[in-house]
């Protein structure tokens, strides 16, 4: 057990953390990929929608969220460089259980609130304008 | 029974014997090791991140419930256009490049070119969100306040917590540009910098969920 602080970033490989600029790697190229990925990630659905070209909506929102979801990993791998070694693999485990929880109170609210109105009073559209 | 917890006691004074060892495991450590100035930010800034992400979280989910409920007032085709929410997306991309090339700037200690940059990437961010604000001034303008309806209510809720967040990044932003014209591309600037590079981008992240869930999703409704 050793205080000198140069034993520490090579010998323990289990930390390396305590290097600020050793582990980033930013570089134009990766800014650029994830730049043109996200365009087109963003270019397709707008269009897709703008166009109205598959006529069931169904099927439009679901390619839809897929792009979403492809350009949110997109994102994360190229403007925030993630990686499971970053931080130690510290940032990934918060992640994921960020996600965790996400999941759950997006799907547990959208499923607990599916019945939301079946027990409203029938209303007219005409009673509707005149509520305040 | 006494002959296990023998055989129990015995491994931790092995291990004691056995810690000076680099090789053997170590349990705990008795000499602080070194915690260099700023070496925690990056993680406890995700960590904030990743709390703010919840709360988009329940916005989101708050608006999937009572998007649908527009009490007989406008719905999302009266009011939204594609048109405009693409050139605000648009903004928000280019804004994101263009703190990449901040970034790049700054690890190469090019000070004039790091300010430019966030220079440019702060008047995309003003575009987006004086199209925003426009959008919302239409909006109320024709009677389509947050107080309409349910849909309305959870819809300024999100995009104006997303809104605010882009505001406070703005002014984080000219700080930071104040701090680098002072006192340069010192160490603690740098970080601050990674930071606001984080936040920045994490906010063009929500802003994928909240196109594609309120404006084009809505539009399909």
């Amino acid at each position: 057990m050793t205080t000198d602080p140069t034993a520490h970033g090579p010998v323990s490989p289990a930390q390396p953390g305590h290097d600020p600029e050793g582990e980033l790697h930013v570089t134009l190229r990766g800014y650029l990929t994830g730049f043109v990925l996200a365009v087109i990630l963003t270019a397709i659905p707008f269009y897709l929608v703008m166009s109205g070209v598959i006529p069931d909506k169904l099927i439009t929102a679901l390619i839809i969220m897929a792009f979403a979801g492809a350009q949110i990993v997109v994102h994360m791998v190229y403007f925030l460089h993630m990686t499971p070694k970053a931080e130690g693999g510290w940032m990934i485990m918060a992640l994921i259980f960020t996600l965790i929880v996400l999941v759950i109170a997006l799907v547990g609210s959208l499923w607990v609130m599916y019945h939301l109105n079946n027990n409203m009073m029938p209303m007219s559209v005409e009673q509707m304008r005149q509520m305040p | 029974m006494a002959k296990r917890t023998s055989t129990r006691r015995t491994p931790p004074a092995a291990a004691a014997t056995a810690a000076p060892t680099p090789a053997g495991p170590v349990f705990y450590e008795l000499d602080e090791h070194p915690h260099p100035e700023g070496s925690s930010t990056m993680l406890g800034f995700w960590m904030y991140l990743m709390s703010d992400c919840l709360i988009f979280a329940m916005l989101f989910a708050t608006f999937g419930v009572l998007g649908g409920n527009y009490a007989a007032g406008p719905g999302p085709k009266d009011l939204f256009e594609l048109p405009v929410v693409a050139v605000n997306t648009a903004a928000l991309l280019f804004s994101s490049i263009t703190y990449g090339f901040a970034v790049l700037a700054m690890q190469r200690k090019l000070v004039a070119r790091t300010q430019l940059w966030l220079l440019v990437t702060a008047f995309f961010g003003l575009c987006f969100l004086a199209i925003e604000l426009n959008e919302f001034a239409h909006m109320i303008a024709e009677g389509a306040g947050p107080q309409r309806s349910a849909f309305l209510s959870s819809f300024f809720t999100l995009v104006g917590t997303h809104g605010l967040h882009v505001t406070f990044g703005l002014i984080w932003m000219v700080t930071l540009m104040v701090q680098v014209a002072r006192f340069g591309l010192t160490s603690a600037n740098q970080r601050r910098l990674m930071c606001l590079s984080m936040f920045w981008h994490f906010l063009d992240v929500i802003w994928i969920g909240v196109f594609t869930f309120v404006y084009l999703m809505g539009m399909l409704r």
